[in-house]
């Protein structure tokens, strides 16, 4: 019998600014990146509210990254610190209820750093494929 | 009637839950009891309720109806219900017997609800003489005998010893399925229990509470009484009186977008809250004045108009102890009952 | 037993009310037995001498109420305020919730409040009477002759055991001492899960959270949770679940609404007190205070009036992300 592959599934929120430009010009330089990272453009890495983060593990993400301009360069002048700040907090939260740290990340990638987007994104399903499905932040009922 | 010695329970619960799922208040990790499936070792709670109310058994807080799946341009409705299989729920207390009474006369009116029908009909309840009352109860109130409690199955626990008397034909199948670990026996020991709980009853703090100045065709009397400001002024407007009770019915129902489909799903709601019964125009009780009327005129006057003068109230007491802000209905009564 | 005595409250409000300095009082009233107590708002003398009460079990935290209340009453409010309510009060005062101008507020000392739970596990069920003016605690129950002797000390609430100041941070008038901040032990308890492995963790709050009913309690009696519509009694936010249909949702629940309140959490611990299932939701606060407090400096909510709290603030320097768990045990 043969085991199926664990494919996981992650949501990779990038900003308008830097990242998702960042992830073009990945495309551009046809540098390679897991196909089962799923981006969703934000227009600054501050939209994302954690929200937003439990959201996506709900509906089935078994990591999420976010992605922002690096600190210093956000287009709306701070709206990266905020970001810094409160995935701090949220990301030790989830530990502090016992979910695995390494499910969320958050990594500054500009605009010119192809390069970069395609690594990290690499090392992020790498790791998330480790730790296996999400199980402790899972919604059975959207479950296929 | 039968009894057996509180020794014996343990293999007695056993004995039954090889044979149908047993439920029973355990003492939970936070102290407080709660109905659980028994399984070995599990001990019967010593408390004298559990705070949430058995209603779960048969109108859990959340349960699926249906569920839709598309495929193309096609819908397809998934059937969710399961067969249910027959359980016991031991050790309701008197009061809470009385709420399966009160949630009947809704979902089992036309249109029956299907659900909680066939729930209903597979559980045997098992109640339990109450011997020491808390200062929140008031079940009296309602005609409830605590001393005597309803169910299919009555039992009274002395120092020693659980006596055991059907009271419906699945109670006496319930007995029967028993009769190996229990002996027949006279009701002399229960007599005297239930005396000297009746005179523990009277001694209750709310023992002399009356309900007779409300009850059904008395909308008028009670709608516009000043007196609802002053009581409702303090309500945060939380569920948990609502959800804690072991008569409210109220539900929502509601669909589950879960990416690939859809889930209709019923949940408990709560009058008290503000998105209650929103419609396209909005909430039709705008402020907490009159979702908190609403409350207290349903379980007084409502239910008891359509439902031949019974209260929509049993007296628990759970909402006594659990409201944030200690606002419960023995003080709406006594405000507006003319005390 | 409480320092300043009832019959003073009750002579404070009455003169007050008399020299027309405030138009109603926001006050404790008793209720069927001595400890549950409702708040209500009393606007005249014989009201206030029937019925106001101050005791050991005048827990409810009077500062939210005075953002509802200052809107409907003409005049100024009195209240009553224990020191853990005023930092919510300058708390709610830094978000504009109210209108300062319309409260007077009365700092009254606290010598902390009794959890009718652990009455109950000393004296049992079928109490007739508390009395709370003597050196102890005189319990009354139904099933006993003479009263039982409890010391207010061994039954105070969990909050009040580690309370973190008796000092008072906003006042019109103060009766007694202003009081000090108290050195508390208040986040031995979060260090103690963070010492766990994650699968404790998991474990433990798994088990807490799947006793949640959403009740919405928490939320509702938090002086910090004021928004006028809740994103989870939104119907078009996606998430208006009424009821904990399942462990995520549970979850989801707790993180949002302790994050939704973090840096903005003066740690009063009504969520906690107020909650029916006993869930320890100030550990999930006290994680967040305690945090911050690591990461960014110290900060207490409701300290000042106008502070910026740590979430809405940033310097260039902060830590990333990833580098919260420096220094933390390596157990993941």
């Amino acid at each position: 019998m043969q085991v199926k592959e664990f494919k996981p599934l992650i949501v990779a929120f990038c900003c308008n600014w830097c990242s998702y430009a960042g992830a073009d010009l990945a495309g551009n330089n046809r540098l390679n990146y897991p196909a089962e990272v799923k981006i969703i453009r934000v227009p600054c890495s501050c939209r994302v509210n954690p929200m937003f983060i439990l959201r996506a593990f709900q509906r089935g993400a078994d990591g999420v990254i976010l992605c922002g301009c690096h600190p210093g360069d956000c287009h709306y002048t701070s709206g990266n610190y905020y970001t810094r700040r409160r995935m701090a907090m949220l990301f030790s939260m989830l530990d502090f209820l016992g979910i695995e740290r390494e499910r969320t990340r958050v990594e500054w990638v500009s605009a010119a750093e192809g390069a970069k987007f395609s690594a990290v994104m690499t090392d992020f399903a790498a790791t998330v494929k480790a730790l296996g499905e999400n199980k402790r932040l899972e919604d059975l009922r959207c479950k296929k | 009637m039968r009894k057996c010695s509180l020794d014996a329970l343990q293999a007695l619960f056993a004995h039954v839950n090889a044979s149908m799922a047993l439920y029973l208040p355990v003492d939970g990790s936070d102290g407080k009891a709660v109905y659980q499936k028994w399984s070995e070792g599990a001990r019967w709670s010593h408390a004298l309720n559990t705070v949430r109310s058995p209603k779960d058994f048969f109108f859990p807080q959340t349960e699926d109806l249906m569920k839709f799946k598309t495929a193309g341009k096609s819908i397809e409705i998934v059937d969710v219900r399961n067969a249910a299989e027959d359980f016991v729920i031991f050790g309701v207390r008197a009061c809470d017997v009385k709420s399966f009474e009160i949630l009947d006369r809704v979902f089992l009116t036309d249109p029956v609800d299907s659900f909680y029908a066939s729930r209903r009909e597979h559980g045997t309840i098992v109640s339990v003489a109450c011997t020491r009352p808390s200062e929140t109860c008031f079940c009296g109130t309602f005609g409830i005998d605590a001393a005597s409690p309803a169910g299919d199955v009555s039992c009274w626990k002395t120092e020693t010893e659980l006596f055991w008397q059907a009271n419906t034909p699945k109670g006496e199948a319930f007995l029967q399925l028993i009769a190996p670990l229990t002996e027949e026996c006279g009701n002399e020991a229960v007599q005297a229990q239930q005396e000297k709980t009746a005179a523990v009853m009277k001694k209750l703090p709310l023992a002399e509470l009356k309900a007779d100045a409300f009850g059904g065709g008395k909308t008028k009397e009670f709608f516009d009484r000043p007196e609802w400001s002053e009581l409702s002024q303090a309500c945060l407007g939380c569920g948990t009186c609502t959800f804690v009770c072991p008569t409210c019915q109220c539900y929502d129902i509601k669909d589950f977008n879960t990416g690939n489909g859809v889930i209709r799903f019923r949940c408990w709601d709560s009058c008290m809250y503000s998105e209650f019964t929103k419609m396209a125009h909005g909430n039709s009780r705008l402020s907490q004045k009159e979702r908190f009327r609403q409350r207290f005129m349903h379980k007084l006057v409502y239910y008891p108009e359509n439902n031949d003068g019974l209260f929509s109230c049993v007296g628990c007491g759970r909402c006594l102890s659990k409201c944030p802000i200690s606002m419960n209905i023995v003080k709406v009564m006594k405000k507006l009952g003319g005390e | 037993m409480q320092k300043v005595s009832q019959q003073q409250l009750i002579d404070k409000a009455v003169s007050l009310l008399a020299d027309g300095t405030v138009s109603c009082v926001l006050g404790w009233t008793k209720g069927e037995f001595d400890y549950d107590i409702t708040p209500a708002l009393f606007t005249d003398e014989a009201s206030l001498r029937q019925g106001f009460v101050w005791n050991d079990f005048c827990g409810a935290n009077f500062s939210k109420y005075l953002v509802a209340k200052t809107r409907k009453c003409e005049g100024k409010i009195l209240v009553f305020l224990k020191p853990c309510d005023t930092y919510s009060f300058n708390q709610l005062l830094t978000e504009h919730r109210f209108d300062r101008e319309k409260v007077y507020a009365v700092g009254i000392p606290c010598e902390g409040m009794a959890d009718i739970d652990k009455v109950k596990a000393i004296c049992g069920d079928g109490i007739s009477s508390i009395d709370c003016n003597g050196e102890k605690m005189a319990v009354q129950t139904i099933y006993e002759d003479a009263p039982v002797q409890v010391d207010a000390s061994s039954v105070l609430a969990e909050r009040c055991i580690n309370c973190k100041s008796k000092k008072h941070v906003a006042y019109d008038e103060l009766m007694g001492d202003e009081g000090d901040v108290i050195d508390s032990a208040r986040f031995d308890e979060v260090a103690k899960l963070e010492a766990m492995t994650p699968d404790e963790r998991f474990t433990f709050w798994q088990n807490e959270l799947s006793r949640c009913i959403r009740c919405n309690a928490c939320r509702d009696a938090c002086p910090a949770c004021t928004c006028e519509v809740c994103v989870f009694n939104n119907p078009k936010s996606g998430v208006e679940n009424k009821s904990p249909a399942n462990s995520f949702e549970e979850k989801m629940f707790h993180i949002i609404r302790a994050f939704h309140v973090a840096g903005r959490c003066t740690d009063c611990g009504e969520c906690s007190r107020v909650c029916p299932q006993n869930i320890p939701l100030h550990l999930l606060n006290r994680k967040f205070i305690k945090d911050m407090n690591e990461c960014y400096g110290e900060y207490q909510a409701g300290a000042e009036v106008g502070s910026r709290a740590p979430l809405v603030n940033y310097t260039t320097d902060d830590l990333e992300p990833g580098e919260v768990f420096n220094g933390r045990d390596s157990d993941a």
